[in-house]
């Protein structure tokens, strides 16, 4: 009698295990099924469509201008293609002025430099990654924006470049730690050999060791990509969000993720606006799911040929 | 049928994929004696062993067929509880593992996870498992120790206690005395002699003088196949295969 | 040609050093300035404009208490499963570990989308409903909300500090507990587990030190702007620290005046999380070192 309490009580906490085992994927299915779920009115509810349907969201309106995104004047208008544009700009500011250093950094790190910077730089980094980002959003927003202004010489002190410099912050963190882990997993005997045959250490780094790992540094990149798109606070604090429809780096931009973060808190629920809101947000998951996926299988990737190879 | 406390193999066959391991063979083994089992490396020896204590469940893409009766009861059959199969069938391992905690707790492992926890019968079954591992006057004033405190010998002689904690009836030991000094593996030897009286035991070793000084049957096993099986006299005095002797005489192996 | 490349690349980890070092000594000069105890142990007064953040500071570790003991067993359970039951290189493995990758990548502003549609309007006004005659009593952002989605946003942090625990105890140990006569459960309980103690307080802190600096995902959840009390209930809203940060920093109606408040509440939260970082980085280092050890 007593064993069997003992064995069925075994049993349970076992069960408890293999379940929890699926609360990742159960977690990732219900942020699709419940953000997409409050999304889907756009599609189908008529009142919503009306107001807010696709054609309205994506194609030029009529008017003095338009692509406009302003939800809460008398004609509501929702297109949001400008905040597309917004992320995109600031995006690319980031990952211009991320990209290459860490990469940089990496290189000299794990290439070139004994193995004590690295032993130093690690730590420096991983207090970057550890600054929360609504503290680099205040640091550019209230320092940052200034030096910015000045350096560049730009009218707006809150603008795209200020708010993808920030955002830059937070990925090099992110791309320097994989795109080591990749040009470290590249075996040793490479660079021996390159080293053997009379490659200096820059053309074995180059020609030898950077395209081996090659495969892992395009999933950091990638992975620096979906931070950037998705990042919240630092670009609701920095970059001035005005929803304008222009490539100039130096004018405020709003971004997709700081409009939700600002607008939601104030939107009358079950709303058209509600709903788009939502519908950004589907888009936001739909968009770094994809990309996160893309990265996994770089990394495979490279496993492979590293795995192969050796 | 076998006496009580024996275990009796009967066409046992290990498999992995389409290779070998262990050729189909018969053994027996009686409370009272001990089984050498001697041979070169990768001949199969810890393999049965873990089939004995059924350790092998662990290892992927193994296929075990044939029986081992216990008492009667065929120990691989499916229906079979395996934690208190390992009970049973005890087992020393060739690497001393201390888990990480005291002489006593190391020690209380078995019974504790059988729900026995009272300090008294513990202290008791402590003493007596100490002592048939020749490890008591050495360990008895620090058993809060951490394991790890204690010499490679003391280590292992330790393991053999831990073991002996749950009185099973059948010993394993899979090269117990690789890399111990000669007085350890005096002492291991010497407890042998002891424990047979209680139990079957069965020694792997691919130290063939320490077969021929202890086990009272041993077995040559030799790239999975059990090349003869007999009383320890008689096989090193007498080998009936040219290839025993070979190995015992050390021309290979 | 390669000297220039290589001085190039030098001088990037340069620039990050030195932005780096900027960022934090900033905040560390400006903040440390106006810090004193009882900034931290006193309510804030005048919109803001004086007095102290210690409700922030409370609300901030309530939140991030109920986030622990949310996320820690269902990040053990589900590494223990990974590393300790399922077997090897099994397809469902694969797919949990793809899934935990792809959780850790899902932004924060959709954690906080999620929270509100699911948690608040599923779950609490499911709850409303079925235990409180339709009573507001759950359906509203509150602080176990808020805590529930940091679970979430942090259980890839603590799956795989776990993980790499739990591959750091040697098969022999889970041998000996089988050989023994232990069930696989007792094996886990007995012999991995408490191994792997020091993995799971890493991953804990990591989870904690993140969920601390996590803005966008309370944001709807529970996160109030200004309370007159603490928190004391789970269906209570608070404040928070980073959530303080932002509002202080965009919509205080006089930036010059709560400046050094902003200050030393965002070198409070960054000292908070650099704390509990470089614990985690001490006792995960200490692990890395068993781990090559056991090798």
């Amino acid at each position: 009698m007593r064993t069997g309490g003992i064995l069925s009580a075994e049993k349970a906490v076992e069960a408890l295990i293999r379940l929890s085992a699926f609360s990742a994927i159960l977690g990732l299915f219900l942020i699709f099924v419940f953000i997409g779920k409050e999304a889907l009115p756009v599609l189908t509810s008529p009142e919503a469509r009306k107001e807010a349907g696709l054609s309205k969201l994506f194609l030029p309106q009529e008017g003095p201008r338009p692509y406009s995104w302003q939800p809460v004047s008398e004609i509501p208008k929702y297109s949001i293609l400008p905040l597309f544009m917004g992320t995109l700009k600031v995006t690319l500011v980031a990952i211009l002025f991320a990209i290459p250093l860490a990469l940089g950094a990496a290189l000299f790190t794990s290439e070139f430099a004994p193995d004590w910077t690295k032993e130093l730089l690690k730590p420096i980094i991983e207090l970057l990654a550890g600054i929360p980002s609504v503290v680099l959003g205040f640091f550019a927003l209230m320092v940052m924006a200034s030096c910015v202004q000045d350096a560049f010489g730009i009218i707006y002190r809150l603008n795209a470049v200020n708010a993808g410099i920030a955002l830059g912050l937070a990925v090099i963190p992110i791309v320097y730690t994989m795109a080591d882990d990749a040009l470290t997993a590249v075996p040793k005997s490479y660079r021996e050999a390159s080293i053997a045959m009379g490659a200096s250490a820059w053309q074995t780094a180059s020609k030898v060791v950077f395209p081996a790992a090659l495969p892992g540094i395009l999933a950091a990149c990638v992975l620096g990509f979906g931070r950037a798109i998705g990042e919240t606070m630092i670009v609701l604090m920095a970059s001035g969000n005005a929803p304008v429809m222009t490539w100039a780096l130096q004018k405020p931009v709003r971004s997709l993720s700081a409009t939700v973060a600002a607008e939601l808190g104030e939107v009358v629920v079950g709303s058209p606006h509600y709903h788009v809101l939502f519908l950004i947000g589907t888009l936001l998951f739909v968009f770094t799911f994809a990309l996160n996926l893309f990265a996994h299988w770089f990394v495979r990737r490279l496993q492979r040929k590293i795995l192969g190879a050796a | 049928m076998n006496a009580p406390g024996g275990l009796f193999i009967e066409a046992l066959a290990v498999r992995a994929g389409d290779k070998e391991l262990l050729k189909p063979f018969s053994l027996r083994v009686d409370r009272g004696e001990i089984l050498g089992v001697i041979g070169p490396a990768g001949s199969g020896k810890s393999t049965l062993l873990r089939v004995l204590n059924r350790l092998v469940d662990l290892d992927d893409g193994l296929s075990v067929s044939g029986t081992v009766q216990l008492d009667g009861a065929n120990i691989l059959g499916p229906e079979v509880d395996v934690p208190s199969v390992r009970k049973r069938i005890g087992i020393v391992f060739s690497v001393q593992v201390p888990l990480p905690m005291s002489i006593y707790d190391n020690l209380a492992f078995g019974p504790r996870l059988a729900g026995v926890t009272d300090p008294g019968g513990l202290g008791t079954l402590m003493e007596e498992s100490l002592r048939a591992a020749y490890l008591w006057d050495e360990v008895e004033d620090r058993l809060r120790e951490p394991a790890s405190n204690l010499s490679g010998g003391q280590q292992q002689r330790m393991c053999l206690a831990r073991t002996l904690m749950l009185r099973p009836e059948v010993l394993l030991l899979d090269e117990p005395c690789s890399g111990l000094d000669p007085i350890s593996t005096a002492k291991i030897e010497e407890a042998l002699q002891g424990l047979k009286k209680r139990m079957a035991v069965i020694l792997v070793t691919n130290n063939v003088k320490q077969a021929s000084r202890v086990a009272d049957k041993t077995a040559f096993l030799l790239m999975g196949e059990l090349v003869e099986c007999g009383p320890t006299q008689d096989l090193f005095t007498n080998p009936k295969h040219k290839r025993t002797e070979e190995y015992i005489t050390g021309r290979f192996g | 040609m390669g000297r220039f490349f290589i001085a190039l690349s030098a001088l990037c980890c340069a620039v990050i050093v030195a932005m780096t070092a900027f960022v934090l000594g900033d905040i560390a000069y400006f903040g440390w300035e106006k810090l004193t105890l009882s900034f931290l142990l006193a309510a804030p007064e005048q919109g803001m404009a004086a007095g102290g953040i210690f409700p922030a500071i409370f609300g901030t570790f309530f939140l991030v208490l109920i986030m622990t003991v949310a996320v820690i067993p269902l990040g053990v359970m589900t590494a223990v499963y990974l590393n300790e039951y399922a077997p090897k290189h099994s397809r469902l493995v694969q797919w949990v570990r793809l899934a935990i990758a792809n959780l850790s990548g899902v932004p924060a502003i959709v954690f906080g989308l999620f929270g509100l549609g699911f948690f608040i309007d599923f779950v609490g006004k499911g709850m409303d409903a079925a235990f409180f005659g339709s009573r507001l009593v759950f359906g509203q952002p509150a602080i176990l909300w808020a805590a529930l989605t940091l679970a979430l946003l942090t259980l890839p942090t603590v799956v795989v500090a776990t993980e790499e625990a739990l591959r750091a105890i040697p098969d022999s140990h889970r041998e000996v507990a089988y050989s023994l006569g232990a069930t696989r459960l007792q094996m886990v309980r007995r012999v991995v587990l408490p191994q792997a103690i020091g993995g799971i307080l890493t991953g804990g802190i990591l989870a904690v030190s993140r969920g601390a600096g996590e803005v966008a995902p309370i944001l709807f959840t529970g996160a109030a702007y200004f309370l007159p009390y603490l928190p004391k209930k789970l269906n209570d809203q608070f404040m928070e620290l980073g959530y303080h940060i932002y509002v202080m920093a965009t919509q205080s109606p006089d930036v010059e005046a709560t400046k050094p408040i902003l200050y030393s509440t965002v070198f409070v939260l960054l000292a908070l999380t650099f704390v509990l970082n470089f614990t985690a980085i001490w006792v995960r280092s200490r692990i890395r070192r068993r781990l090559r050890l056991a090798k």
